[in-house]
């Protein structure tokens, strides 16, 4: 290590064969006239917002890509129903399209929840919560009581492939919905102990993210699981 | 990092976020809550109508379905095509592109194989293993 | 009670296991017990378990996977000697329930528990120092990643002692790994240690993406940043788009094992392909999530030892995000044979050969970096060029395999464990060992030795090189990997030498470990005064070795590409040092448990299922949810460093800097 100690200053300061470029920093890549639109850069680290804000979207898109992978195993399985009940047989659709209800009411009553939150109105966001939470939980009860009658007709999730897949890919979003709610129910104590700090605005950011992506992979799931399925 | 946390310029949004006052806000759910409920009753009325061309059914509903994530993803989760939200889009494209490769790349294989594989009866496989046995 | 978990469970009966674990208990218990005695607990608690600091848990990182190193080698000595024993009819000394449970061991380990944490713990160190920031985007986080991380190492390890591992191969393909046809707890073990760990390295995969891409210091535009950013940021990328495939696949597999469903089995219409399909369009990216952050190792070093600029930056940057994309297009080229058609087989084939493109644009920018630099032949660049030499080799044998009709017939043979222990160990492995020599001084403040260094370039190569090139050879010749015992005796000769070049490849590892110990004896002479050892061009180096806590006192203002170069030249130009700013308390994140009690409810609850001890799930699952509740309630957690103390330490950086940077200046004081 003892030349590694010696300084900078016995390197070649001109390349004799022009291959790499010229030494030192800048190379005429930049400079004020030079616009990056992708993402902070010029001006340090994005606020501690837009940070969380990213991450948690960075977050949901890999959910999404997890949910990819159930979508192209139902799709995959969809014939296999070894004798079985096929999707014809099964869906009611006024049942599902109950739930879709539910979850877009919800849905947008959460986005009005975080109007209120962020006029830091703690009535009314408690109030939206509340409903949020209300609707995602009719939801979550008209999904079960589907799954406990199907169970019920021996159309349970070890019949066959086709019923795997069907009650994997459809009881994931029931469980992301679930979490929903845990997470909606210490956020609304969390709103109500501490009222708007930053950190809890920040929260209920992700949360309505969170929230607002379950309906959008819902849209995918009624589309392709019961109205293509129930067509069949 | 809190000191940034006011910063003067922001080039970019986090997703979900917009600017905006509470009547506009509320204007653009409620407007995104028609839509989105709209396409879904259309969605579910070609669904169990009996008038549309059969073939196209599948293609409809998958375009009605798209047209809902679009509208959900705009008004709901404030995702648009303005400059503050490239990062934003950026990710969400990288997300599709993968979404795509992982179901379309799956389903072709899959169904490739299946023709190609012929699945046997279960009482053929059976014979073959005892006649080889 | 305790589910199907008796004392049957511990293998009493079983000479090799049982010894291992007398053995392995013995380590971990005086290893204990030694810090104990010394009353370490504390200390290690209080400066690592809890730390949210990256560079600590980028070190942690580094160190589990240099330990869990050891543990898959010696599966790879077991595997090796076997095979050059049990040849014609001779049985070995490994039964084969037991060899198999090796094989799908040391596959697994290497993969998850070897290569991801030394990957990702580099990646951690490095990636604020080189952007310019105090941490990464989601510090507490970090620490649930690892700790999630070591979970599952521990889950692996218990293995051994309880139970058994799968029998299955590394990536456990059904209907095999169905509960009919194995029944024991392996592959539970396999599908919850993974599962764990899987979650861990996903969380870091975004916590690192929005660090690149969301903090950066002023001026760090995504075309200034090291080459090294940016494949990091691609191989973040790929484990935000591949891990959840991986958690699917994993769970479907569970649901089958678990609850009787019919995702993978040969019953109800389930279809085992779907789960080699799913499982390789996570295993291919896979392989780039491990190679592309060593191709950034390997452009930094090369760039900093041949003093000069990376050649071809922005081609570099393109070949880069080329590969993260494409390395989504080819995961077919893993089962050729399975049955897909001509067309699908082609598709897949030609764009396997076109992911080469990118991999020799980055191949040829090394060696024109290199060419007419004044290189300075240190052990990260004898890892360079050992590895550029090995790697275009593997790479060679993957066309080859690219190709369908061959494939058909070197599927599942010796030659394609040789071609991806080639590129792994030849492009993973001895980029990763590049950069633990490269950044170490970073990292402890002293730098390795050298002579000890170099030995071990050379047994890893020689090793290799007698290890993988017999089993070309001898796949060619039609031999099928993870064979138990051998009946062609002709194969004996290339056995040997196999087993030979995995002895040498011990020493390699021995020469590593000595390095290592001789280091730290020698530590006082070795130290690292400069922060700059190698004269390095990115900000890393720009701090002391090792940096302090908030690693930046001011955030450098970067004003171009290789932004420390830039600073270090115009300070010797003008001969003197930027004026010395306007210092300012500096906001850091607390230690928080957080993650080490993230894990251990993870591991309860891993274990508990492997073991179907119902209650103790519920256990952990509400320990989980109360932890989480808790660490919600959290206030901001942030503590001061007063403006005073930045300056001190800051000062004391800028006095070394002009010492060795201008040294006419500071001679006559």
């Amino acid at each position: 290590m003892s030349d590694a100690v010696t300084r900078a200053d016995h390197h070649p300061h001109h390349d004799p064969h022009k291959l790499g470029r010229a030494h030192g920093g800048g190379h005429g890549h930049h400079g004020p006239d030079t616009k990056h639109t992708i993402g902070a850069g010029e001006h340090g680290p994005a606020s501690k917002r837009i940070i969380v804000g990213y991450g948690f979207w960075i977050f949901l898109l890999s959910d999404i890509i997890m949910f990819s992978a159930i979508f192209a195993t139902y799709a995959v399985l969809h014939g296999a129903t070894a004798g079985g009940p096929t999707s014809a047989q099964l869906f009611d659709l006024s049942n599902v399209a109950i739930e879709t209800g539910c979850l877009l009411i919800s849905s947008f009553i959460c986005g009005l929840a975080m109007i209120a939150a962020h006029e830091r109105h703690m009535l009314w966001t408690q109030i939206g919560l509340v409903f949020t939470g209300l609707f995602g939980l009719a939801f979550l009860v008209l999904e079960l009581r589907e799954f406990a009658d199907m169970i019920a007709h021996g159309a349970g999730p070890q019949r066959s492939a086709f019923l795997s897949s069907f009650f994997t890919l459809v009881g994931c979003h029931g469980l992301h919905v679930t979490v929903g709610l845990l997470w909606l129910g210490t956020m609304m104590a969390q709103v109500w102990a501490k009222g708007f700090t930053q950190p809890i605005q920040r929260r209920l950011l992700c949360f309505s993210l969170f929230w607002h992506a379950l309906d959008i992979i819902w849209v995918a799931l009624f589309t392709i699981v019961y109205l293509l399925g129930a067509g069949q | 990092m809190s000191s940034h946390d006011q910063g003067v310029y922001e080039e970019d949004l986090a997703p979900g976020d917009e600017h905006s006052q509470v009547l506009a806000g509320v204007r653009g759910y409620a407007v995104g809550l028609i839509l989105a409920t709209g396409l879904t009753a259309t969605s579910f009325w070609v669904a169990a109508t009996h008038s549309l061309w059969g073939p196209g059914v599948p293609i409809g509903l998958c375009v009605l379905a798209i047209a809902q994530m679009g509208i959900h993803l705009a008004f709901f989760l404030h995702i648009t095509t303005g400059p503050d939200n490239t990062n934003n889009v950026l990710a969400l494209a990288f997300g599709v592109l993968i979404v795509f490769l992982v179901v379309a790349g799956s389903l072709w294989i899959m169904a490739n194989m299946n023709a190609n594989m012929m699945p046997m009866p279960m009482n053929q496989m059976t014979n073959l293993q005892m006649q080889h046995g | 009670m305790l589910g199907k978990l008796t004392l049957a469970a511990i293998p009493f009966d079983e000479p090799i296991p049982l010894a291992t674990s007398v053995v392995l208990i013995v380590v971990i218990g005086s290893l204990l017990t030694w810090i104990t005695v010394k009353g370490y607990w504390a200390y290690l608690y209080r400066e690592w378990f809890t730390s949210v600091d990256h560079k600590r848990i980028g070190v942690m990182y580094c160190l589990l996977a240099l330990v869990m190193l050891l543990r898959g080698f010696a599966d790879a000595l077991m595997m090796r000697s076997q095979q050059a024993m049990a040849i014609a009819g001779a049985p070995g000394y490994l039964p084969p329930e037991h060899y198999d449970q090796i094989f799908s061991a040391h596959g697994t380990i290497m993969i998850f528990f070897t290569a991801m944490p030394f990957v990702i713990g580099l990646m951690n160190f490095v990636l604020p120092l080189q952007l310019g920031v105090r941490d990464v985007a989601f510090p507490t986080l970090n620490s649930v990643s690892f700790w999630l991380t070591a979970s599952g190492v521990l889950l692996i390890n218990v293995s051994l002692v309880i139970g058994e591992f799968a029998r299955t191969g590394w990536l456990a393909y059904p209907p095999l790994s169905e509960l009919k046809y194995s029944p024991g707890v392996g592959v539970d073990y396999y599908l919850w240690s993974l599962q764990i760990a899987g979650v861990g390295t996903l969380l870091s995969g975004i916590n690192l993406v929005t660090t690149i891409l969301k903090m950066r210091a002023p001026g760090m535009t995504l075309t200034r940043m090291p080459v090294f950013c940016w494949t990091s940021l691609a191989s973040n990328l790929l484990i935000v788009a591949a891990f959840p495939i991986l958690t699917a696949t994993f769970a479907m597999l569970s649901l089958d094992r678990y609850l009787g469903f019919h995702f993978f089995t040969d019953d109800a219409g389930g279809n085992s392909m779907m789960y080699m399909n799913l499982i390789w369009a996570w295993g291919h990216p896979e392989v780039y999530i491990l190679i592309l952050p060593s191709f950034g190792i390997f452009s930094e070093v090369i760039s900093t030892f041949s003093g000069k600029p990376l050649f071809g930056y922005r081609s570099m940057i393109a070949a880069t995000m080329a590969i993260c994309v494409l390395s989504f297009l080819v995961w077919l080229h893993h089962f050729f044979t399975m049955g897909a058609g001509a067309d699908v087989n082609a598709f897949f084939g030609i764009t396997t050969m076109i992911i080469a493109v990118p991999t020799g644009v980055k191949v040829f920018n090394w060696l024109f970096t290199m060419y007419g630099g004044r290189v300075r032949f240190t052990v990260p660049i004898w890892w360079s060029l050992s590895f550029m030499v090995t790697f275009v080799i593997g790479g060679m044998t993957g066309v080859l395999l690219a190709v369908p009709p061959a494939d058909f017939v070197l599927h599942n043979s010796l030659f394609l464990v040789a071609h991806f222990h080639n590129v792994i160990i030849g492009g993973v492995l001895f980029g990763v060992f590049a950069g633990y020599t490269y950044w170490f001084p970073k990292a402890f403040g002293f730098t390795l030795h050298e002579g000890w260094g170099k030995a071990a370039v050379f047994c890893w190569t020689l090793g290799f090189y007698l290890a993988f090139m017999p089993l070309y050879v001898l796949g060619l010749m039609g031999a099928t990997r993870r064979m138990q015992h051998i009946d062609d005796p002709s194969w004996t000769p290339m056995l040997y030498v196999a087993m030979v070049g995995a002895l040498v490849i011990a020493a390699g590892i021995l020469c590593l470990v000595i390095q290592l110990v001789v280091s730290i004896r020698d530590r006082d002479n070795r130290r690292d005064l400069t922060g700059d050892p190698w004269d390095g061009r990115s900000l890393e180096w720009a701090t002391p070795s090792p940096p302090p806590v908030f690693n930046f006192a001011v955030m450098p203002n970067v004003e171009g590409e290789e932004a420390y170069w830039g600073i270090k030249r115009t300070a010797i130009e003008q001969q003197r040092l930027a004026d010395e700013p306007q210092y300012e308390a500096i906001e850091m994140p607390h230690n928080s448990p957080t993650g080490v009690i993230t894990a251990f409810f993870a591991s309860v609850m891993g274990f508990a299922m492997i073991w179907h001890i119902w209650w103790m799930v519920i256990l952990g699952a509400l320990g989980a949810f109360a932890t989480f509740v808790w660490f919600a309630w959290r206030d901001e957690d942030e503590y001061e460093i007063p403006a005073e103390e930045v300056a001190r330490i800051d000062r004391e950086r800028r006095r070394v800097r002009t010492e060795v940077l201008l040294p006419s200046l500071s001679r006559p004081a």
